[in-house]
């Protein structure tokens, strides 16, 4: 199938982006959800604003406390390491196992974060890391926290107007343990479940996380005791589904004490 | 065996050519003036047309004046016709039918077109669930003929002895889900009309071009003669490319009326959502053992969902009536009673696949088998061993009267068995826990190249008769082979050369086959039914026959020795026993160029010669394999994982080992795809739930396991090489043995699984259900 017509404008940058988000546009910034939809014409836009190639979208940078990824850095960019890893291997290892290298190739953090599919896997990572989404719109810049970003099926904070620029991350300690398991019928898939743990003794916190499911990932904020069994009940009604997301939950916390 | 002849693992020739991305397919193929063509196809699976909203440059079922439905009969008693309108007329049968045809400069704007066409359809009750369409019909297909069936069969017994005698009586209810084929390539069409010619010039991915000239000229009311069908390369077929389409006739109109080329090229979500349907079978069936595992008796009732329409030049009852001829498989038995239903429903025609009705009776009749094996606790491969037809039977009549050729069915179990190693494996299944590991064997026989005498009865378009080659000696000694079948996959580019190469002793890099033509090749049926090693292979080699002994003639009188001193060896004719020879390209060289040094008696047909063949049995030959698979099932999420993968296959001579072993490779994986992954939902309004690749998951290289495949080379004594047809085995074993070995895992927990595809969700839900 080929895509409806549609108007194509490359932009320069941030602020001159902002100003052509009206009307029924879409933002292209990796492509590799909406380059489909567009050939299969579930998506219409009249025009589509290329943000690729905007230095702001494309750097990355660190501080003590956290990195800031561009929205437009690449899946592949994070597996390489190419850019600083705030998370401990996690990033790298979530990035890596995102459909095929040739997806990971075009597809951004941003891309996929914006467009707030359930299955993917950075809305549910990057819920379970916490930080910040840096959000431009006409009236500024706004931050908004990550593990609200994105509020239900393929919706997010974002408003109309609104352009996420950049992921602001925060560091993890060094003694900080991860987990995140998911399950696909096939390699490179999009999940079926996802499972993810998080400790950090440094906070004394152990944050989890359970995606792919009808909404907006469940983040469960103090996990030290929960049950994966009664958590997955909270977000699945199918016996199956409930019964594969909490195995993801429960995998990841086993994780969590794994020799690594 | 030379080292380039028969039996040799010669590097395909075509390779290069695709490994450098330069084959030719219809895709790229591209005509001063051309336009683009997109369908209007129907949203509903049964509706009545009420109106189709008129443009400009969109063209109905109204504009197609002259043009006949697509019919594809049989004649055996009791068939039903379908009658298959290029353009939907009146109903449209099934989402995706073709209701209008656009044509603009792109294929975009063309797609914009079919966008704007508004249809008024009145929505049917769909005919979706075949058991239903039979007992229960929502409503009718086909109002015509007054119920949803086809065609019935029933294939009698008296099964009171077996019953009386059976220690055990097994009775199962076995699904196969509706399936894809999925070649690479999906279809395509290029045509124009040529003036000059008067002819119509179609470029199709089509693996019998023959057939498609022969339906074409039906439909369009034109002789065969003003139709020339060219297959270029065509990137896999698997049968989806075996009939003709109705894409295929409007376009043909179209390039006809518009006096402009036209194509249309097909998309992955229209072979999804309207075409590549397959494989969806139903079975009943009770299995009567005695004590010691020998099977006494089988009695079934099977039904197929054969879709909307018998496809040209035959679909409908390819499945369900070849089900009561087959299920008894390579085993023995007292009693066999099969009763088919070949079911119309409001979905895309059941295209014949890779394995046709084999894959499905595989899976059935392995599945009893084992089950057997569980109630007797025996071990599932000796049972097999208990019933399988013996070496000694060879050739054999089984109940159904096929004729088996040749072969050693229990040593290829026997074999399989030992490579997969169940003793290790029943140790290692003491460990079972959470994963748990099981083992599964399955063996089928596959009836290929099948000849006249099994096709007549059916009374089908398409009967098989003698094959035909064309072959040309070149001036400069190059072999020309021209044949009717065609080559999408199989390597006949080699191994046509190889089958020459043994009978002339020419270099098989100096044979150049020419194929998928039908301007250029004798007529044939083309390729399907695993035919063409078999069947053109042995018109390659009468054809070589009859040019080898050409050649010796005129060499004998060049050489002045008689032609029976004079053999074809290294491209050259050798004077036995001497250093004295002419080449190939010397003899033809004289043929062409200085037919003064001719004898006076020479034959005057000269280097080129057509010559026909057909088996001295053509009941067929019977290539068959036992798949022996070694699974791990995680318990909690049904994941299945392919640990170990053996096949011990007789193909008969092989022509080429790595070819052969290449085809058993490519059908295992779709074996595999059949097992795990593909599975076509539809809803109950008759909706295909799986349109995109996302949702209809086939198997990619990490899920296709190593797969160690070993040999018995058992002539046919009936074929010219002792070659058998393998085209097709490697899809049909897969899917039983998986779930042999699947339930081999779960049985201790008191769980069997009798649906394909094995999903994780029928695996955990059958485990819940359990406990």
């Amino acid at each position: 199938m080929k895509p409806a017509r549609f108007d194509y404008e490359r932009a320069v940058d941030v602020s001159s982006a902002i100003g052509s988000l009206n009307g029924d546009c879409k933002v292209l910034a990796g492509g590799q959800s909406l380059g489909p939809m567009l050939n299969l014409r579930i998506a219409q836009p009249s025009r589509l604003v290329d943000v690729r190639l905007m230095e702001e979208l494309r750097a990355a940078s660190e501080d003590a406390a956290s990195v800031t990824l561009g929205a437009c850095v690449t899946h592949a960019q994070i597996e390489d390491r190419r850019v600083p890893d705030p998370s401990r291997g996690f990033m790298p290892f979530v990035a890596s196992r995102i459909a095929y290298r040739a997806v990971r190739n075009r597809g951004t953090i941003g891309g996929s974060l914006a467009h707030a599919d359930p299955a993917a896997d950075w809305p549910t990572a990057l819920a379970l890391l916490g930080g910040s989404a840096i959000i431009q719109g006409k009236a500024g810049r706004r931050e908004a926290p990550l593990d609200r970003f994105v509020t239900g099926l393929f919706s997010t904070v974002l408003a109309d107007g609104e352009l996420l620029v950049a992921l602001k991350i925060p560091k993890l300690s060094a003694q900080a343990r991860w987990g995140y398991w998911k399950f696909c019928r096939k390699a490179g898939e999009f999940a079926q479940a996802i499972g993810g743990a998080l400790s950090d003794p440094a906070s004394g916190r152990v944050r989890a996380v359970i995606g792919s499911v009808q909404g907006a990932p469940h983040v469960i904020i103090d996990a030290a005791r929960c049950d994966p069994e009664a958590e997955a009940a909270k977000v699945c009604s199918d016996p199956y589904d409930r019964r594969l997301h909490a195995v993801a939950l429960a995998r990841a916390f086993a994780q969590l004490e794994e020799p690594r | 065996m030379t080292a380039k002849g028969v039996g040799a693992r010669l590097p395909r020739k075509e390779d290069r050519r695709f490994l450098l991305g330069q084959g030719e397919y219809v895709a790229n193929i591209r005509l001063p003036g051309m336009l683009e063509v997109a369908f209007v196809r129907s949203p509903m699976a049964h509706a009545r047309i009420r109106s189709i909203g008129r443009l400009p440059n969109v063209f109905t079922a109204a504009d197609l004046t002259g043009v006949k439905a697509i019919r594809a009969v049989s004649s055996v008693k009791g068939f039903k016709p379908s009658e298959q309108p290029i353009l939907a007329s009146g109903k449209v049968r099934q989402v995706g039918e073709l209701v209008a045809m656009c044509v603009a400069p792109t294929r975009a704007e063309a797609e914009d077109l079919a966008e704007s066409v508004e249809l008024d359809l009145e929505e049917l009750p769909a005919v979706v669930d075949m058991l239903e369409a039979r007992t229960n019909p929502p409503s009718l297909v086909h109002e015509e003929w007054g119920d949803n069936v086809f065609l019935e069969s029933l294939t009698d017994d008296d099964m009171s002895s077996v019953k009386k005698k059976a220690t055990v009586k097994v009775r199962r209810t076995i699904r196969t889900a509706r399936q894809h084929m999925s070649p690479m390539e999906g279809r395509g069409v290029v045509c124009e009309w040529n003036r000059r010619l008067d002819q119509l010039v179609m470029y199709t991915a089509a693996q019998m071009p023959h057939i498609n000239r022969a339906g074409l000229a039906e439909c369009l009311g034109i002789d065969q003669g003003s139709i020339r069908v060219i297959a270029p390369d065509v990137g896999g077929g698997f049968g989806y490319k075996g009939i003709l389409l109705p894409e295929e006739v409007a376009l043909a109109w179209l390039c006809r009326k518009l006096g402009r080329p036209v194509r249309w090229i097909e998309d992955r979500r229209e072979q999804l959502s309207a075409n590549a349907n397959c494989r969806e079978h139903h079975y009943d069936i009770t299995v009567y053992a005695d004590a010691k595992g020998k099977l006494l008796g089988i009695d079934c009732e099977a039904t197929v969902d054969s879709g909307a329409y018998s496809s040209y030049p035959f679909s409908a009852c390819l499945e369900g009536a070849q089900v009561s001829s087959i299920l008894p498989g390579p085993y023995k038995m007292e009693r066999f009673r099969c009763r088919t239903w070949s079911v119309a429903t409001n979905k895309p025609p059941i295209l014949p696949y890779r394995g046709v009705a084999r894959t499905g009776v595989c899976f059935a009749l392995e599945l009893m088998v084992d089950a057997v094996a569980r109630e007797l606790k025996m071990e599932p491969h000796e049972v097999r061993l208990a019933n399988l037809v013996q070496p000694g039977d060879m050739p054999y009549n089984n109940i159904t009267k096929k004729h088996f050729d040749s072969g050693d069915y229990p040593e290829a179990v026997r074999r399989a068995a030992k490579m997969i190693d169940v003793a290790a494996i029943r140790k290692e299944q003491a460990k079972n826990g959470r994963v748990r590991i099981g083992v599964g064997f399955s063996i089928f026989c596959e009836q290929a190249a099948h000849g006249t005498s099994v096709y007549y009865g059916w009374g089908i378009p398409m009967v098989p008769g003698h094959e035909q080659c064309s072959a040309r000696l070149s001036p400069d000694g190059v072999l020309e082979l021209r044949i009717g079948a065609h080559s999408h996959g199989q390597g006949m580019e080699t191994t046509m050369a190889q089958v020459a190469s043994t009978v002339l002793g020419i270099d098989p890099a100096n044979v150049r086959l020419v194929h998928g033509d039908t301007g250029l090749t004798p007529y044939s049926t083309g390729t399907w039914g695993s035919r063409s090693m078999v069947m053109s292979g042995g018109a390659v080699a009468a054809a070589c026959d009859v040019i080898a002994a050409r050649v010796k003639a005129i060499a004998s009188k060049l050489m002045e020795v008689s032609s029976a001193d004079l053999v074809l060896e290294d491209g050259h004719v050798h004077v036995a026993g001497t250093d004295r020879r002419l080449s190939l390209a010397e003899v033809a060289h004289t043929w062409y160029r200085r037919p003064q040094l001719l004898p006076a008696d020479v034959d005057p047909a000269g280097l080129e010669a057509t010559a026909g063949y057909k088996a001295k049995v053509d009941t067929g030959t019977f290539s068959y394999a036992c798949h022996a698979a070694k699974v791990a099932v995680d318990t909690e999420t049904g994941h299945v994982e392919i640990l170990d993968y053996v096949i011990v296959e007789d193909g008969g001579v092989l022509v080429n080992p790595m070819i052969a072993d290449g085809q058993v490779f490519g059908g295992t994986a779709q074996g595999v795809g059949t097992a795990l992954y593909e599975e076509m939902p539809y809803d109950p309004q008759g909706q295909p739930l799986a349109t995109t690749l996302a949702d209809y998951l086939l198997p990619s290289a990490t899920e296709v396991p190593s797969i160690r495949i070993d040999h018995i080379e058992t002539p046919s004594p009936y074929t010219r090489f002792g070659q058998k047809g393998i085209g097709e085995g490697g899809a049909i074993a897969p899917p039983a043995a998986i779930a042999n070995a699947v339930n081999d895992a779960l049985a201790p927990l008191g769980v069997e699984i009798t649906e394909s595809p094995l999903t994780p969700r029928r695996i955990v839900e059958a485990l819940m259900r359990r406990t």
